[in-house]
């Protein structure tokens, strides 16, 4: 088993077991379920928007070459500086490169899973800045040295007493747990840094290649802050993030907010396009835009699997899948969890060593029954493992299934399979829940069905 | 109409009364019910833990007995997704793909064969207890059926059926339920709570192998909630 497999299983026995932090999982959800299905239905066609919103990603996507090209020219056009990193360690240089030519120190950066992807906190620290994460559960986060929990919501697994805790160890600063008062007291620290900030850091929920333009979506306008106030913009997107014209954004951005948050529209969406233009009053002297590619191409030279790139990473298979609300994001031990993350996890930092992500589900499809751009995501999941255990099979797992093939397939070494199960039966109560059980990983929780004293085959042949 | 019934491989073990029930109510509504001897499984196991070759050396074997059947009906969501969904995925490209696609269309769930062929919902049963019902999600999400177990329920005499909350998987998922186990019972423990919540008797399913791994829980846990296939109760009269 490779070391994040063993992570994620030491992590999922612990948490699927924790009562507490599965009360706390379905509470948080709970809330979201119900204004998402509100919002939901205020689509006049969900279905409809869904179909629309796959077959432009899909055009986007099949395309993308052309259409990053036409984003770049209209981003160049108004003096944006386009970069383009073809993996984390290049795009991580990138931005040091960028910060370290403007003598700069503190770095402000709006929320941002592309950079939790190439782990740019880490290098820009590394490279001796301070780096302030200002949407406000980032923050949260950032301040308890953990990683999102949530593509969306990165401290949903905190309740208030633990911000407090957090905030009075970290800021020496609350005065209770009251979410509001909490709240003021990361306004009060984030708004003195935006102003000290020389570079501010964002992601790209989108890129529109017809205008030129990024565009950010956020709730707290904190993206809008550490845009506008430090003279140097730096916003970091993966490639994917591409649709190809303006009023493309007249869909996805409310198709975003209501999976994603359960909102009609998100608070703040801006669109971004260069510096600040001869005769406007605000924004940033430069605008750098550096596309991150990760292995993004080669997911798309997968025919079958390419529609991966379509995802606007709204979370939605996560909320509704099982096995995340079971265990919790921190488990899977990478940026993207749940069925996203099993999906592309594999292919941005390899099958092997990730394959596991593919394997941790039932395979219930709700994932792909609540994606809106129609990603096939629990299919997707099959095909990793086919392509894993034809890379590399587990011997084991192969030898049982070679001696499954004749027994399910030949009449008399299914009968004797038959009187073998109903023997072993009789046998099994002496190691039954033992580690000697070889039924171990069921009977540990689960009781065996009992054979039947007759088969239904066995009733069949009598019969006739 | 010649049914050919599909029993795959923990039916014919474990739950044999739900072939038997099958068997029973196709006869009593005037058709003719064969049954291949072999084999014994859809080769599901093996495809959903990633090895395909072994798992199409099993399914051969299903296209070459039911090659000739007018139509499969079969007795669960899962193999019946199996048969009907991955075996043209399967098979594409090799020599067999056409079977498998020939395969496919004839192929039904036992409760979506009776209401949408047959055009049956009343079978005349009568099964005086509360219940609820767990669709299994290859059955809903692959095959789509979720209305089919509810308009057979519907007409049962004396049956009262209260749905569960939500629509949530039971965490069996086949080779997923060994392979992480602890997952795997959190799910099922969430499953068993939503039933609990509806004070039914029974969790009715349409797939035997959902069940199974409800009612494993339910006995280590010594719960009073039993399980039941759908195929039970419209056998009952």
């Amino acid at each position: 088993m490779s070391a994040p497999a063993v992570q994620f299983h030491h992590d999922a026995d612990r948490l699927a077991t924790d009562l507490r932090h599965r009360e706390l999982v379905h509470t948080a959800l709970s809330k979201y379920e119900v204004k998402r299905d509100e919002m939901k239905a205020r689509f006049q066609d969900w279905q409809g928007a869904r179909a629309l919103a796959a077959a432009t990603k899909r055009k986007a996507i099949s395309q993308l070459d052309r259409h990053l090209e036409q984003l770049a020219r209209g981003l160049e056009a108004r003096g944006t500086k386009v970069h383009w990193a073809s993996n984390g360690r290049q795009a991580c240089a990138i931005i040091v490169g960028i910060i370290k030519a403007r003598n700069a120190r503190l770095v402000v950066k709006s929320k941002a899973m592309t950079a939790e992807e190439i782990h740019l906190n880490e290098a820009l620290e590394h490279a001796g800045f301070e780096v302030v994460e200002t949407d406000l559960g980032e923050f949260i986060v950032q301040l308890r040295g953990e990683a999102p929990y949530h593509i969306v919501f990165p401290a949903m697994h905190l309740v208030r007493g633990e911000i407090r805790d957090t905030f009075a160890t970290k800021l020496h600063d609350a005065p209770s747990d009251n979410p509001e008062e909490l709240t003021m007291v990361a306004r009060r620290v984030l708004r003195q840094k935006y102003v000290e900030a020389d570079v501010g850091i964002t992601g790209a929920n989108f890129a529109v290649a017809e205008t030129g333009m990024v565009s950010v979506t956020e709730n707290e306008g904190n993206a809008r802050l550490t845009a506008a106030l430090p003279k140097t913009m730096i916003t970091l997107l993966g490639i994917e993030k591409i649709v190809p014209r303006l009023e493309d954004l007249a869909l996805f951005l409310p198709m975003l907010a209501t999976v994603g948050a359960g909102q009609l529209i998100s608070g703040y969406n801006t669109m971004y396009g260069g510096p600040r233009q001869p005769g406007e009053a605000d924004g940033p002297e430069e605008f750098h835009v550096v596309l991150l590619d990760n292995n993004r191409t080669a997911l798309l030279a997968d025919a079958e699997q390419r529609e991966a790139l379509h995802c606007i990473r709204c979370g939605a298979c996560l909320n509704v899948c099982p096995i995340f609300r079971n265990v919790g994001g921190h488990t899977y031990g990478t940026t993207y969890p749940g069925p996203i993350g099993g999906v592309i996890t594999p292919h941005l930092r390899g099958l092997q060593d990730w394959k596991h992500l593919s394997y941790a589900s039932s395979l219930c499809g709700a994932c792909t029954e609540a994606c809106p751009v129609k990603i096939d995501l629990h299919h997707h999941l099959l095909q990793n493992r086919r392509n894993s255990a034809a890379a590399k099979p587990s011997w084991w797992q192969k030898t049982a299934f070679k001696f499954f093939v004749p027994v399910a397939n030949r009449r008399g070494l299914w009968k004797l399979v038959t009187r073998g199960g109903r023997l072993g039966q009789r046998l099994h109560p002496l190691i039954k829940g033992s580690r000697l059980d070889p039924a171990y990983c069921w009977t540990k929780t689960r009781e065996l069905p009992p054979v039947a004293k007759q088969t239904f085959k066995e009733w069949w042949r009598q019969r006739k | 109409m010649t049914v050919t019934l599909f029993i795959p491989c923990f039916v014919d073990l474990c739950y044999p009364q739900v072939g038997v029930s099958m068997v029973r109510i196709l006869e009593k509504l005037g058709h003719k019910v064969v049954c291949p001897d072999e084999p014994a499984c859809c080769g599901q196991p093996a495809f959903n833990t990633g090895y395909w070759d072994e798992s199409r050396a099993v399914a051969e074997k299903v296209l070459d007995q039911l090659k000739d059947a007018e139509v499969v009906a079969i007795a669960s969501g899962s193999c019946g997704a199996m048969m009907k969904v991955f075996y043209p995925e399967l098979f594409a490209g090799s020599k067999h793909e056409a079977a498998a696609k020939a395969l496919a269309p004839k192929c039904y769930e036992f409760s979506d064969f009776l209401v949408s062929k047959l055009g049956v919902t009343d079978l005349g049963a009568r099964f005086p207890h509360k219940v609820t019902f767990h669709d299994g999600c290859h059955g809903l999400r692959e095959l789509h059926i979720k209305d089919a177990p509810r308009r057979l329920m519907a007409q049962v005499r004396d049956l009262e059926l209260v749905e569960m909350k939500e629509t949530v998987c039971c965490g069996f998922g086949g080779t997923f339920s060994a392979k992480f186990p602890a997952i795997s019972t959190a799910m099922g423990d969430v499953k068993i709570s939503l039933a609990e919540e509806t004070h039914a008797e029974y969790i009715v399913s349409n797939d035997s192998s959902c069940l199974m791994h409800i009612q494993g829980l339910l006995d280590r846990q010594r719960k009073p909630i039993k399980t039941i296939h759908l195929a039970e109760i419209l056998v009952q009269s």
